[in-house]
């Protein structure tokens, strides 16, 4: 079992109701290939950096799921497959990313973050300098 | 002698010390640089969107590796361009 991550960039000519229905679709698919969704990120509508396949915006969309190795494969061919799909990207995460990225589900990370963990290291730090 | 008084000084004093370059990585304890997050990427390239060298980012090698990583994602991604001027 990995942790993966998957960034999706869905045409942005599909409906909400569309959106909805392709996103249900791949968690049913990663759910009934073994997998188990950890997380979902929806960035909505974004301007691109630069055009793909002619569109200057895409609809973000960023799922976190746990799996078996063999799960990504089968997931990318879903996603060549299907049009309304301008690129996706997936990554396997490493202990740090993954702790990273449920600090950032908790709001920890940021410049409006209280508790980060550069505060953290402050404060260790700190405590360090104390006792010594 | 006050002529040496008065060309005493023909290269300019240096004001202050130079500031030693430090990685901001290894100094705040990140271990992950995210590449869903282009603002923060911004740092680590210039106007062209040509990822900064380690001479002037003061990155150290393991993190310049990890940064150049992020922003290749975040360009495939088009959260950061491939090629453009005035970026910044």
């Amino acid at each position: 079992m990995n942790q993966y991550e998957t960034v999706i960039i869905f045409t942005p000519v599909l409906s909400d109701d569309d959106m909805k229905r392709t996103e249900e679709a791949y968690k049913d698919f990663l759910r009934s290939n073994g997998g188990e969704i950890v997380a979902e990120e929806h960035w909505g509508l974004k301007q691109l950096a630069y055009n793909i396949k002619k569109k200057s915006t895409g609809i973000y969309y960023v799922l976190e799921y746990k799996g078996p190795s063999d799960i990504t494969g089968k997931l990318d061919i879903q996603f060549n497959r299907d049009e309304n799909v301008l690129r996706f990207a997936t990554i396997r995460l490493d202990k740090y990313s993954i702790d990273y990225n449920e600090r950032k589900r908790r709001g920890e990370i940021g410049r409006n973050a209280k508790t980060g963990a550069h505060a953290a290291n402050k404060l260790n730090k700190e405590k360090e300098k104390a006792e010594a | 002698m006050a002529v040496g008084k008065n060309i005493r000084y023909l290269a300019a004093p240096k004001l202050g010390m130079m500031r030693k370059k430090y990685c901001r990585f290894k100094k705040s304890g990140i271990k992950y640089i995210d590449y869903k997050n282009p603002e923060f990427l911004l740092k680590f390239v210039n106007e062209q969107g040509k990822i900064l060298p380690r001479r002037l980012s003061g990155n150290s090698l393991k993190y310049q590796r990890k940064v150049a990583q992020a922003v290749k994602r975040s360009r495939q991604l088009a959260l950061l361009p491939y090629v453009t001027d005035l970026l910044k």
